[in-house]
């Protein structure tokens, strides 16, 4: 099954959800203020946000001008190409290896178990995956984190629960570097954004690893929840600020969610989306492809 | 302008070109309710819930009296405000017991919503109140789901019951069985997290309803939840008629818009809130906090409550009357500061606070300093604490190493010092008991 074929399935009730709202907007045959004031409220339904949605409206406004457009058909066509190309900035480009990829991000996102399929995924395609586990707070964390290790047969580096998680990472980068790994995969704890305390030691463990690995390809990847709202933005900025992120990882798009604060981070951010979660299988973390994502929602 | 601070700015902008005639007009209300519109929009309030909201305030609103202290948008906020409190209603609902023993709570709710921690919070803010309570490990697929309940379990000082890895409904109606046997009166049965539209695992949670007949089922919701919340509350009300609502990681900043939605679909109260990472991190839930919450005007009750509660009222009264004799010295200067420090956490007051929340790092707040500072002091004679003016150069370095500091942060403090005393100087008294004393009206 090809990859968004995939996301397609999972996403039929978001598809049709959206597609029923869609079709709502665009059964008018007039491109008036009411055409545009609905439309809004579909975008901002799909959690776009109104930045990203004034955005758009803006452009698709531009955009009926210039080529005058006529029909709410033609600007439906219109709509999408605006959103694949907001979105077409965000694929993100190979991994270069040896790599250090630090999963960051708030807690109950699915950190650990993006961690697992993404460790089970390259060992599949013969690479050397070690995985550091960074979250020494969360109870059971390791735990959890292990039994993925065991599914995908890759190599933990742990320490006991309250442990510096900057000195896993120290181990792990050792093991690293000692095994010839492809990748280094490091698990944190979830921490709420706003907590300057934990921000903190997030940018503590992360100059371990600037400082120990310099010659590895250092990812720093914020996993998001589909389901989350407004509030992913200010995930990301206050994560950027910290680490300065370089991808992102949207998990659980396999519910009724949009995911369409995606929209917003590929506009305000410039992040490249990495990966996609669409389903509970190992399999289901996708690579991310914006013409066929702006496809399964509109 | 930041839309999470503007609100309250923004309406009375609008206003400010209205003339204030007494009553709101048709136009005016229509124009402020597009603004409480985005706010909502942007509180990830459901667009529908936001729709059906503001039809409803709009036609409440419309010619409704101007209150003589308040301004047009002072008035416009105060009506949306208030039908936001009576619209998520009940107060601190409580739980409810049931009148056979075991009280059985039901735990339910999407992938990482906070389930497991919620059920060690509750445990022990019961065993708090004197109960006995149980915790059931009926995640049977997460890995190390159980474990973890088992680890909260214990730092809750609570009995964990777990089968392994068998079927979860009989995983519960063994846990019934022990609770009665050993006389524990509340079984807390944590469930795995569960997509709204899995009919298989949503057909598990009916079962396990079937078989336990729980007194609460209460659905954990992420505050961070965004459009989605409706549908997700929805089929879970559906499918097992919840009794409750909890939000869980408010301690965030998040503006928590899911409160409302969820109220709005389900009709159930929410009942307890996770503010913490720590195992008595839970509130009850108070409306009152949560609609200002939602319109980006902060959680500015709370602050004036852990204001309240912390500063020694004839402390600070001395203080203020050494300012208003403009004696104002370094032992008052403690006093602040210990005041400052009783208040908690100052990230945290500082997130509480409307537009500051966003605005201000809350590491820029040094609480380190605080404590240099106050060393500083301490290691200053009574007499050059009563009158700075004797802290000369040989002084400041004798302070300096008396209290473990550089006299770069002695003359930091010395300048602080000053400063404070010019700005306080031009509170009058009244200011002052405004800052501390009442409840602020916005």
């Amino acid at each position: 099954m090809g990859f968004f074929s995939r996301l397609f399935e999972g996403n039929k009730k978001t598809k049709k959800s959206f597609a029923e709202k869609l079709k709502y907007v665009f059964t008018g045959n007039d491109i008036d203020a009411d055409f545009y004031e609905e439309l809004e409220f579909s975008l901002l339904s799909s959690d776009i946000g109104t930045n990203a949605t004034s955005l758009i409206i803006d452009k698709l406004k531009d955009k009926i001008k210039e080529e005058k457009i006529k029909s709410t058909d033609k600007a439906k066509d219109a709509l999408k190409e605006i959103m694949v190309s907001i979105l077409e900035n965000a694929e993100a480009t190979k991994v270069k290896t040896p790599a250090v990829i630090m999963v960051v991000g708030v807690n109950g996102v699915g950190k650990t178990t993006a961690i697992g399929k993404i460790s089970n995924k390259l060992t599949k395609e013969g690479k050397k995956v070690i995985i550091a586990a960074a979250d020494t707070f969360r109870a059971a964390a390791s735990s959890q984190l292990e039994v993925w290790a065991e599914r995908a047969k890759v190599k933990i580096i742990k320490s006991s629960e309250g442990a510096d998680p900057a000195s896993v990472v120290f181990d792990a980068i050792s093991s690293a570097k000692a095994k010839n790994a492809d990748y280094l995969i490091i698990d944190t704890a979830g921490r709420l954004h706003n907590k300057a305390n934990l921000m903190e030691e997030l940018k503590k463990i992360s100059r371990v690893v600037e400082r120990e690995y310099p010659e590895a390809e250092y990812h720093k990847t914020i996993v998001c929840d589909a389901t989350t709202g407004q509030n992913a933005l200010s995930q990301v900025k206050f994560f950027n600020e910290a680490v300065e992120l370089t991808d992102i990882i949207i998990t659980k798009l396999d519910g009724t969610a949009k995911g369409g604060f995606l929209l917003s981070v590929a506009s305000d951010f410039n992040l490249p989306i990495r990966l996609v979660g669409v389903g509970e299988t190992l399999e289901d973390l996708i690579e991310f492809n914006a013409k066929e994502f702006v496809d399964s929602i509109i | 302008m930041s839309l999470l601070s503007g609100l309250g700015e923004r309406l009375n902008h609008i206003f400010s070109k209205l003339k204030n005639k007494g009553k709101l007009t048709e136009l005016e209300i229509k124009t402020a309710m597009r603004e409480v519109r985005v706010a909502l929009l942007e509180a990830d309030v459901n667009f529908m819930v936001a729709k059906d909201f503001i039809n409803k305030v709009t036609e409440k609103a419309i010619g409704e009296d101007i209150l003589k202290s308040l301004t047009p948008g002072q008035q416009v906020i105060k009506i949306v405000r208030d039908e936001l409190v009576s619209l998520m209603g009940e107060t601190n609902a409580k739980l409810n017991v049931s009148p056979n023993p075991p009280t059985v709570i039901l735990m339910c709710g999407l992938q990482g919503a906070g389930k497991t921690t919620m059920c060690a919070k509750l445990g022990y803010f019961l065993k708090k109140q004197g109960k006995k309570p149980l915790l059931v490990a009926c995640d049977i697929y997460r890995p190390a789901a159980i474990e973890q309940l088992k680890i909260v379990g214990k730092s809750a000082g609570v009995d964990v019951f777990s089968e392994g890895t068998i079927s979860p409904i009989k995983i519960a109606k063994d846990a019934i069985d022990y609770a009665k046997k050993y006389a524990l009166d509340t079984v807390i049965i944590d469930t795995a997290g569960r997509l709204h539209i899995d009919e298989k695992l949503m057909q598990e949670l009916e079962d396990i309803k079937k078989a336990t007949n729980p007194t609460e089922i209460l659905l954990t919701v992420d505050a961070m939840l965004g459009q989605d919340a409706v549908n997700v509350a929805k089929e879970f009300n559906e499918h097992l008629e919840i009794t409750g609502v909890i939000v869980t990681k408010l301690d965030g900043d998040t503006r928590g818009g899911v409160a409302l939605s969820v109220k709005a679909v389900t009709g159930k109260p929410i009942k307890m809130c996770g503010v913490g990472e720590k195992i008595g991190d839970l509130e009850p839930f108070y409306p009152d906090r949560m609609a200002s919450r939602i319109l980006g005007m902060g959680d500015v009750l709370t602050l004036i409550e852990k204001a309240q509660e912390s500063v020694n009222q004839e402390e600070l009264k001395k203080v203020e009357e050494n300012l208003r004799k403009n004696t104002f010295t370094f032992d008052d200067f403690l006093i602040q500061f210990e005041q400052i420090k009783k208040m908690g956490n100052i990230a945290d007051l500082v997130a509480m606070i409307p537009g500051l929340g966003a605005k201000v790092n809350a590491s820029d707040i040094d609480e380190t300093k605080l404590t240099k500072f106050k060393a500083i002091i301490q290691s200053m004679t009574k007499k050059e604490r009563q009158n700075p003016d004797l802290i000369k150069a040989s002084q400041k370095k004798r302070i300096a190493a008396g209290s473990g500091t550089t006299i770069q942060d002695v003359n930091q403090l010395m300048k602080q010092f000053e400063q404070t005393k010019q700005m306080v100087k031009n509170l009058s008294g009244r200011n002052m008991q405004r800052m501390f004393g009442r409840k602020i009206n916005f």
